[in-house]
């Protein structure tokens, strides 16, 4: 309809809408050239926005530039941990975002020029962009704990980023002696996946239970409480006998104000930790670090002092670049959590912003959701849910009052709801990863 | 996908045009049914195992199901706690991006001899409201046929439970089929439907 302009749609998208359905939007392209969307990173938040970008918007070019040939899950990877899945199973590459007509391309973005908008590429590629789209994920704060580091990471993994370090420590729980010590250190706030680590003990404590029971568990925390604190520990108490004198798992946690379980010191060789308050010699060792912006964040000076990426939460444009978005964990994004979903939802939002932007359109009111499932046994799982709005007038993300929470405790519910609730999570995954990668 | 057809959905909010992003106060359609992607699968087609597939409900069904978890008339796990996120308006929005999604039904593992007792219970107890081979989506009805079975397992134990109250018609014919054939007729009756395409 080469007689159809863009002014005529932006008439007909006050009044007639409907009209504008029937109408081609090729022409819209300003100049004939296509817009062009470098999206930096193909975890959850960077695939998604790819995907969604090609389904509103085909005319736009979108690149994803990944390191990595293909993505494993941090989500369900715990299950991979505790014995219960494979790990080729949370392992996803890129087909699906090619068949969407997405370029996907094998490198790392070594810096971003914002006011030229060019990304380059250790590869030493350049690429031109209109909107560039920043998912990192997250980086490790490697000075805060004493003798460890990446290289002690091989040996003694964090397993927070899924992949080769969660074999690592599925292979060393399996050659652990029954009767051992499994130590995980989790990081303090804000990190990726809030409720992990506990489900990761809970999961790691299902494995001990059934096949080296004489084993023990502890937890160094630098927290004074976590997330589904109340259903995890209730959980434990259940099947691993927390707070009992033959407790297979222990919590020792860190007031506020004091640095009882705040990881200092790390001794790779006897697999020993060191806080203020506790000394444990493990056989197997899970230190968490503390977490901040994936590397190319900083390298494109979107951070700022909290180490995180401050942006605009209805377009997620930074605020200190423009024409420069950034999505998921690496976002200031509060009171959203660091998790998949959350970056999921965001990068749809973004999506949306983005498209917008390009075709100069308004941009609906943006919506977004977090739901995280956590498995404390087989047959035993449980969620947080929160709907969340933008509020026009403070620029900021509130949760919907009286909306969201978490599963019922034991007292309030059924094993069955329970059960069904896990059964709900491998869906959770199965949906989730295919929206993200198919 | 239809791009003219996308590109207009998800911008619908638009009515002016301006240099950088205005917001009206209710998201769009597309903006709060692709929220839901996450669990529900793309569009509302749930990849399962156990997750209903929404694309394609009629938009009654779904107001009634929304309306039913935000009132806490219906039994949930967590669909309660997210369906009181949302306004009557924005429960309609979603109703209407739902229902005008195309239902997708997958490969599942059922058994052939059940599914073929499970037709004749289907045609003899159900068909009249249910119609289509349980495809059908008029008059409010659920939609059955290539449903994923776990989740047809959950609705019927909630009803047979009284955790969720069936309408009148279908009472009557439950307890005759469950009269008749007891659960395993019930049994049949689902992998009826998880076997149809």
């Amino acid at each position: 309809m080469s007689n159809f302009n863009r002014r005529d749609f932006l008439k007909l998208s006050g009044g007639a809408v409907a009209a504008a359905s029937s109408m081609s939007f090729s022409s819209f392209a300003i100049g004939g050239a296509s817009k062009k969307v470098v999206i930096v990173g193909g975890g959850i938040g960077g695939a998604t926005a790819a995907k969604y970008i090609r389904m509103a918007d085909a005319s736009i070019e979108v690149t994803v530039i990944e390191p990595n040939a293909n993505y494993h899950t941090c989500f369900m990877s715990n299950e991979v941990i505790g014995g219960e899945r494979t790990i080729d199973s949370i392992r996803f590459g890129y087909k699906g975002l090619q068949a969407h007509g997405v370029n996907v391309v094998q490198d790392s973005v070594t810096a971003i020029d914002a006011a030229a908008r060019t990304v380059k590429t250790a590869g030493g590629k350049s690429f031109a962009y209109d909107r560039c789209i920043v998912s990192p994920g997250v980086d490790f704060r490697w000075d805060t704990i004493e003798g460890y580091d990446e290289t002690v990471a091989e040996t003694i993994p964090h397993a927070w980023k899924a992949g080769s370090q969660t074999v690592t420590l599925r292979k060393q729980l399996e050659a652990m002696k029954d009767g051992g010590t499994v130590c995980i250190a989790p990081p303090p706030n804000p990190f990726r996946c809030p409720p992990g680590p506990y489900e990761r003990a809970s999961l790691i404590a299902n494995y001990l239970k059934h096949h080296k029971p004489k084993s023990k568990l502890i937890i160094l925390d630098p927290k004074p409480k976590f997330s589904k604190m109340g259903l995890f520990t209730a959980g434990w108490e259940k099947y691993y006998g927390f707070k009992s004198d033959n407790a297979l798992i222990e919590w020792h946690g860190t007031p506020e104000g004091s640095k009882d379980n705040v990881l200092q010191s790390l001794d790779a060789k006897s697999r020993t930790v060191k806080t203020e308050f506790n000394e444990v010699t493990a056989d197997v060792l899970n230190v968490i670090p503390a977490q901040k912006a994936g590397k190319i964040a900083f390298a494109a000076g979107l951070t700022n002092d909290s180490g995180w990426c401050p942006v605009d939460l209805k377009t997620f444009e930074s605020t200190i670049h423009k024409n420069i978005h950034v999505i998921g964990d690496a976002a200031i994004q509060a009171p959203m959590p660091k998790s998949g979903y959350a970056a999921n939802s965001q990068a749809k939002v973004c999506a949306v912003a983005v498209v917008s932007l390009l075709n100069e359109m308004a941009m609906p009111q943006p919506s977004y959701v977090n739901t995280c499932y956590s498995i404390i046994a087989p047959g035993d799982g449980i969620s947080v849910a929160a709907v969340y709005r933008y509020n026009n007038e403070t620029g900021k993300i509130e949760g919907v009052k009286g909306a969201g929470g978490l599963t019922p405790g034991y007292d309030k519910s059924t094993m069955e709801m329970r059960a069904r609730e896990e059964q709900y999570a491998h869906s959770w995954f199965k949906n989730i990863t295919h929206d993200v990668f198919g | 996908m239809n791009y003219k057809r996308r590109l207009q959905g998800i911008m619908i909010a638009g009515s002016v045009a301006l240099a950088g992003p205005v917001f009206a106060e209710t998201p769009s359609a597309a903006m709060l049914g692709n929220t839901c992607a996450g669990c529900h699968g793309t569009h509302g087609n749930s990849q399962g195992p156990a997750t209903p597939t929404i694309a394609g409900v009629s938009s009654e069904y779904f107001i009634d199901a929304m309306m039913g978890y935000k009132n806490g008339d219906r039994a949930a796990t967590i669909m309660d706690r997210i369906a009181k996120g949302y306004t009557d308006e924005e429960i309609k929005l979603m109703a209407e991006f739902f229902s005008t999604q195309k239902m997708e039904r997958p490969e599942q593992k059922v058994d052939a001899a059940l599914a073929k007792k499970g037709m004749k219970m289907h045609e003899k107890y159900c068909e009249k409201c249910h119609a289509d081979g349980g495809r059908s989506t008029e008059d409010d009805a659920g939609m059955l046929a290539g449903q994923w079975t776990p989740y047809l397992h959950f609705t019927m134990s909630d009803f047979m439970s009284g955790k969720r109250e069936m309408p009148k018609k279908m009472k009557k014919k439950v307890e005759e089929l469950q009269a008749k054939g007891g659960d395993a007729a019930i049994e049949a009756l689902i992998h009826y439907y998880g076997s149809q395409k």
